[in-house]
């Protein structure tokens, strides 16, 4: 290998920008590096994959070594490629639901969310006022689901077995919630073009406020166990550093976005008919861009989410749940794109209607797609054992790659 | 076209309306200004969306503007549309429904492009969005039916290369001075661009429409004729039920 090891050519495109957290550590590698050159270290091709651990599903990255470091590292993708913009063209709108339900089958119910927003708004159709608190709160609840895995999963792969089976026990508590609201524990399959398709069940709202707390014991666990541990954070401070402006121009949303200091939440920023705007909350930055600022984040927001939830709970408007639409759903010419923020970040959906049964296109934008299109050069010069840190606290989800 | 609309708003969110889409028409300006020919049509929904159609040599141009100077810095995403009205859509039959009802030769639709318009049949999409201004535009490009191609916006976006190797193996569209133009997700060797409409969806092909709720009789109807193979009252009044057994015959052949 050469005696300096290069910054990635995005990096050089765009030195001024990256910050210098990033540019300390990747000069510390190349420090190291010469000393592997002395050693005389010969080059291998390590293949992470597609069945691992670390990998939300099967995902396989391709990675030179030299020595313990990654000279280049390719994901590749495409076990999981089920085609579904293709499928949508040939299902009606209601029945689109249940294919995107399997997108991010983790946080299921807010797939479907920014997805039926859209239909309604080419068919100029609101849910009412209750539907859509309804909504927020299992979108919510399904951000909790899929985020507690990941504050679980993170500290497995990184050694620390113990905290994934206090994430899955306390995880339940919410999984219950949703399935006894709309039947499915991951794929609910419960928004309806104009509104949803049950009322809530007697004595719910009192069984989630009890789930929610116990959600926020739980966080309190994980900040003990786990963000106080000196492993984990010498595991992560400084790990996988990603400079705000290099993450927009990947399109990275979500806590990645917001672990890198960007202030933006489109549960906050963009109009929408859920009822975000209604109660109050917060949203949650980390400066450091590093791994443990996304996991730092991620944690804050779960318990944020948490007392969203006993929030829309308590002032839930009463009223219908279905607003009159037609039996046959027809939706009128045009187009309309709407993107919501969702447990893995910025999720939308552009669907282009010629007025029939079915759309004409839909072009699915997911969060983790862009996400991961940041890994060539995040994994460039890190270290073995960085690659599990840095996937993990990227957090994605392979059928939000793949779709 | 975008005056129209508003006149069409309801009368309590006109203001608020009318302000953001000042905001949008600066914007659609802004971008005619600066690309002057290159800038063909714009579209706006009111305090919802824009959408620029430009010219396929002003693409980058296009992309390098928004992210510039009208600080749209996020990359959303990068696609492409097949604007052909499709052979097979849900009008798609297996060959066994042919030979039960005839097969339905019906004329292609028209092409119709949406907002914004289009010449052609393959459009590129590209969709930025400012963090600071909250606000995000849709722009197109046409691409001529016998030249697929189109400039990279590598330059640009360091992000839009998976989008752009996606498009490439998905519609065929070739993506100029991209570095690595190999499948992202389709195995090697793999023939045909799925994401055309002229490329037929095989599972359909092979079996039955199943969603077709409004006209499929229920399941309990079903059942009874399934237990009467040979039903003595079939009369032309039952034809369609009839017709569902032969399919039904033809399935399990």
């Amino acid at each position: 290998m050469t005696a300096e090891l290069t910054l990635p050519a995005d990096a050089l495109a765009n030195q001024d920008l990256a910050n210098n957290a990033q540019l300390r550590y990747i000069a510390s590698q190349a420090a190291d590096s010469r000393i592997n050159v002395e050693l005389e270290t010969e080059g291998m091709t390590l293949n992470i994959g597609p069945q691992h651990p670390a990998t939300h599903g099967t995902l396989r990255i391709v990675a030179k070594l030299d020595g313990e470091q990654v000279i280049e590292a390719q994901p590749i993708m495409g076990y999981m490629h089920r085609g579904y913009e293709k499928l949508t063209e040939v299902r009606t709108y209601p029945q689109v639901t249940t294919l995107i339900n399997r997108i991010d089958w983790v946080g299921s119910f807010a797939n479907e969310v920014p997805f039926i927003l859209a239909a309604e708004e080419l068919m100029d159709v609101e849910a009412p006022p209750r539907a859509q608190w309804i909504r927020t709160a299992l979108f919510e609840m399904g951000r909790i689901a899929n985020i507690m895995l990941f504050l679980g999963d993170m500290a497995v792969q990184l050694g620390g077995i113990t905290a994934v089976f206090y994430a899955f026990r306390d995880r339940e508590f919410v999984l219950n919630q949703i399935e006894s609201a709309t039947g499915g524990r991951f794929h609910p399959n419960f928004n309806r073009i104009g509104g949803i398709k049950d009322d809530l069940p007697a004595g719910w709202i009192e069984e989630t406020k009890s789930a929610m707390v116990k959600v926020r014991e739980f966080c309190d666990e994980m900040e003990d166990l786990v963000v106080g541990n000196e492993i984990f954070q010498s595991r992560c401070r400084g790990v996988g550093v990603i400079p705000a402006e290099l993450a927009k121009e990947y399109g990275l949303s979500g806590a990645n976005l917001r672990g890198s200091g960007v202030d933006w939440d489109l549960r906050r920023d963009e109009p929408s008919p859920l009822a975000w705007s209604e109660i109050d909350w917060k949203v949650w930055t980390h400066p450091d861009g590093d791994s443990f600022s996304r996991y730092w984040v991620r944690l804050q927001e779960t318990r944020e989410a948490s007392l969203m939830v006993e929030k829309l709970l308590d002032n839930l408007p009463a009223g219908p749940i279905m607003a009159k639409v037609p039996r046959i759903i027809k939706v009128p010419e045009g187009e309309s794109y709407v993107q919501t923020e969702n447990p893995l970040g910025a999720m939308g959906y552009y669907v282009v209607s010629k007025g029939e049964l079915t759309p004409f296109r839909v072009k699915i934008r997911t969060a983790s797609f862009s996400n991961m299109s940041i890994t060539p050069w995040l994994l460039e010069g890190v270290y073995v054992p960085d690659i599990a840190t840095i996937l993990a606290s990227l957090y994605f989800i392979l059928g939000d790659i793949d779709r | 076209m975008s005056t129209d609309t508003t006149e069409h708003t309801e009368t309590n969110d006109e203001v608020e309306i009318v302000e953001t889409d000042t905001v949008r028409e600066a914007l659609a300006t802004a971008f005619a200004d600066h690309l002057g020919d290159g800038c063909i049509e714009s579209h706006i929904t009111p305090g919802s969306d824009l959408w620029i159609r430009v010219d396929r040599s002003s693409w980058v141009d296009a992309a390098r503007f928004a992210s510039g100077p009208l600080g749209m810095s996020w990359l959303d995403f990068v696609s492409a549309i097949d604007w052909m009205p499709s052979p097979f859509g849900r009008e798609m039959e297996a060959e066994q429904d042919w030979v039960v009802h005839g097969r339905d030769e019906r004329q292609p639709a028209e092409q119709v492009t949406g907002y914004a318009g289009g010449d052609t049949r393959f459009q590129m999409l590209l969709r930025v969005y400012s963090i600071d201004e909250h606000i995000g535009v849709t722009i197109k490009a046409d691409l001529p039916d016998d030249d697929l191609s189109i400039d990279t916006l590598l330059p640009v976006f360091a992000g839009a290369n998976w989008h752009e190797r996606e498009i490439w193996e998905m519609f065929g569209i070739t993506l100029t001075g991209h570095p690595d133009l190999r499948a992202l997700y389709l195995p090697s060797g793999f023939e045909g661009n799925p994401m055309r409409k002229d490329y037929p969806l095989v599972a359909r092909r092979v079996k039955p429409w199943p969603g077709i709720v409004d006209v499929e009789a229920m399941p309990a109807a079903d059942e009874p004729a399934a237990d009467e193979p040979a039903a003595d009252d079939t009369t032309d009044a039952d034809d369609t039920t009839d017709a569902d057994d032969t399919t039904d015959a033809g399935a399990s052949a």
